[in-house]
């Protein structure tokens, strides 16, 4: 009868190793599995037939790219309960920074990733020392002269980004192959993906995690508990650089081409706007508000398109308009989020969870 | 412990001022190691000011404060918590939002070595048997606390006094060799007033660690304090074993409320 219970209604754990595991039941843990199978058998090809459609996997190796970005916020903001307005600028630095070691130090693309990753760790601290002293909104103003002052350095610095002819990126090279195709960069975006969410994921159930959560929750017995709260806040802002960092190299590869104005404020807004709808404080939380936020436009676009094939396509007001109601609309299902759902999808999925592990009997 | 007195705590002559009010003037105490010493006073006092002054959350304009013998006047709270001083909080500062186990996990933090890098790296750094080593240590305070049954829960959902169970627990995973007790017993009916004094007595006696506790009710206060503190507009009134300070004049007068006209007499002193 053991295989029929698709979740079991009590886990009896019997060591501390089983009871600080990353998934909390066995099931969690075959599930996440599946969806790391399926993502990769996801790409596959058999002669003419293949399972997602080059579109498709074009927004999967966004979600993937963006997701590791939304995660390095997501700890900042979400864990540590700092706030960024730059993390759009971070993300831009990783995607330079690895063009450029690549270009002008002929570092194989393989390694000026991660070192990309590294050297925006060390800048996101930098500009992470205001947060030492302000919190709040005076954080998020701090915050937001990084973004421009990263903006203007990226128009300016030609020996760095190529000023505003911006920067060529190679493609990734795995010895001495080149991984252009769409196909077989998804695999690179894949790894990294997967590599950053587990990383996450332990970092959150050892003790610098718990340090950061510390320090949102309460951070004045933080600092009592011997936690030193300048050393975290910065540490912080430095591994959501990483993240970013490493985001932005693998798209700066995946694009070939990065351009100064691809990382303005928008795209940090819109960061902060997926950890809010994936959740605040939750690792698998991320990706899922990167997803709906990457998504979210496409199906907009795709009912766009149905409306202007209708009769209602012919009024000017409509043709003229519908790129701005797209815009409205996903404005309109932030703040719907917010109202309805503020912890977010994480948060959903786990009633959703609770939900099927009492079904048919809930009470 | 018995008649050794090595102080492990020397407060000498510290003020405190916020702006003209004067929070603590010329305080000076010395707790020694193995105690277990009383503050009490009435509101605004100073008591709480003066146990920040002692964890580092304020620092004293005049005086200085030596723990072990180390000059710790000017050093951070997370500094001092290395050092071996933990304390809770007169209104709770639990982080709410963490499980019970995890806020008593924070307290281990400066036991700890593993850091973002090996805690990222969880199987192959070590950082899985260290988490689980100081797991085991967390269970012992669990137990010692009885708060098992709760271990998994949300701290901010629970009760008010498991809450300030929690929060003694996680004083007592930094392994302290001083502990700092702010109104451990406020707000709690008998039953768990009763549960929260042998949990300090044991503390003290069987775990050795140093305590001080602020505290308003004068029954345990007298029951388990090896010497009292008074302290009424930042100064140190009086100060001894808890029979001589319940005689004491002075005491009865501005602090047990024998006589009306007490708080005149009082501001009279300070003025």
């Amino acid at each position: 009868m053991a295989g029929y219970n698709m979740m079991r209604c009590g886990e009896f754990r019997t060591t501390y190793e089983k009871d600080t595991t990353i998934f909390p039941t066995p099931m969690s843990k075959k599930f996440a599995l599946l969806g790391v199978l399926l993502c990769v058998v996801a790409p596959l090809q058999f002669g003419e037939f293949s399972l997602v459609s080059p579109t498709i996997l074009t927004l999967m190796i966004q979600i993937g790219y963006l997701s590791i970005g939304a995660l390095g916020l997501n700890i900042l903001v979400g864990f540590t309960g700092q706030i960024s307005l730059g993390h759009a600028a971070f993300f831009g630095f990783g995607a330079f920074a690895s063009a450029w070691m690549n270009n002008d130090f002929s570092i194989p693309v393989f390694f000026s990733i991660p070192l990309a990753g590294v050297l925006t760790m060390a800048i996101g601290m930098l500009f992470g020392m205001p947060a030492a002293r302000i919190k709040g909104l005076y954080l998020a103003i701090a915050t937001l002269a990084s973004q421009f002052i990263l903006e203007d350095f990226f128009a300016r610095a030609d020996w760095f980004t190529g000023g505003s002819a911006g920067a060529l990126a190679n493609p990734f090279e795995l010895f001495g192959f080149q991984l252009s195709g769409d196909r077989s960069y998804y695999y690179v975006v894949l790894f990294y993906m997967i590599a950053m969410y587990i990383l996450a994921a332990n970092l959150m159930r050892s003790r610098d995690g718990r340090a950061f959560v510390a320090v949102r929750d309460h951070y004045l017995s933080a600092e009592v508990m011997g936690i030193n709260l300048t050393w975290y806040r910065v540490l912080s802002f430095g591994i959501s650089s990483f993240y970013a960092g490493i985001a932005g190299a693998l798209f700066a590869h995946y694009l070939q081409y990065v351009s100064v104005e691809s990382f303005n404020l928008f795209l940090s807004i819109q960061f902060i706007g997926m950890i809010i709808i994936g959740g605040l404080g939750s690792v698998m939380g991320s990706l899922m508000g990167t997803a709906f936020m990457v998504l979210l436009p496409e199906v907009m676009q795709g009912a766009a398109g149905m409306i202007t094939s209708t009769d209602w396509g012919n009024i000017p007001a409509i043709t003229e308009g519908i790129n701005f109601m797209k815009e409205m609309v996903i404005g309109l299902a932030i703040v719907l989020f917010l109202i309805f759902e503020p912890d977010g999808l994480a948060h959903r999925w786990r009633m959703i969870k609770a939900y099927w592990k009492l079904y048919p009997f809930s009470y | 412990m018995t008649g050794q007195t090595t102080p492990i705590l020397e407060v000498d002559d510290i003020s405190l001022r916020f702006g003209g009010v004067r929070a603590l003037s010329n305080v000076s105490f010395n707790v020694n190691k193995g105690e277990l010493f009383s503050i009490i006073g009435p509101n605004g006092a100073g008591k709480t000011s003066l146990l920040n002054c002692v964890s580092g959350r304020y620092s004293p304009q005049e005086g200085s404060i030596k723990f072990k013998g180390q000059e710790v006047t000017k050093m951070t709270p997370n500094h001092r918590a290395e050092l071996g001083m933990g304390r809770t909080f007169q209104n709770l500062a639990l982080f709410a939002h963490m499980s019970v186990l995890d806020n008593i996990m924070v307290g281990r933090h400066h036991l700890m070595k593993n850091n973002f890098l090996s805690g990222g790296i969880y199987w192959f750094g070590g950082a899985q048997k260290e988490e689980l080593i100081h797991r085991r240590e967390a269970e012992d305070i669990i137990d010692f606390l009885e708060i098992s049954h709760i271990r998994k829960s949300v701290a901010g959902t629970l009760s008010y006094g498991l809450r300030k169970r929690v929060e003694l627990a996680r004083a007592v995973a930094l392994r302290p060799d001083l502990i700092l007790l702010d109104e451990p017993m406020a707000g709690m009916n008998l039953e768990e007033k009763e549960d929260m004094a042998r949990y300090i007595v044991d503390l003290n006696e069987e775990w050795g660690m140093t305590v001080i506790m602020i505290e308003h009710d004068m029954g345990v206060v007298m029951d388990i304090s090896e010497r009292v503190m008074v302290l009424d507009f930042g100064k140190n009134i009086a100060e001894g074993l808890p029979h001589e300070i319940m005689s004491n004049d002075y005491v009865k007068r501005a602090y047990l409320g024998e006589e009306d006209d007490a708080d005149e007499n009082a501001s009279d002193e300070v003025a």
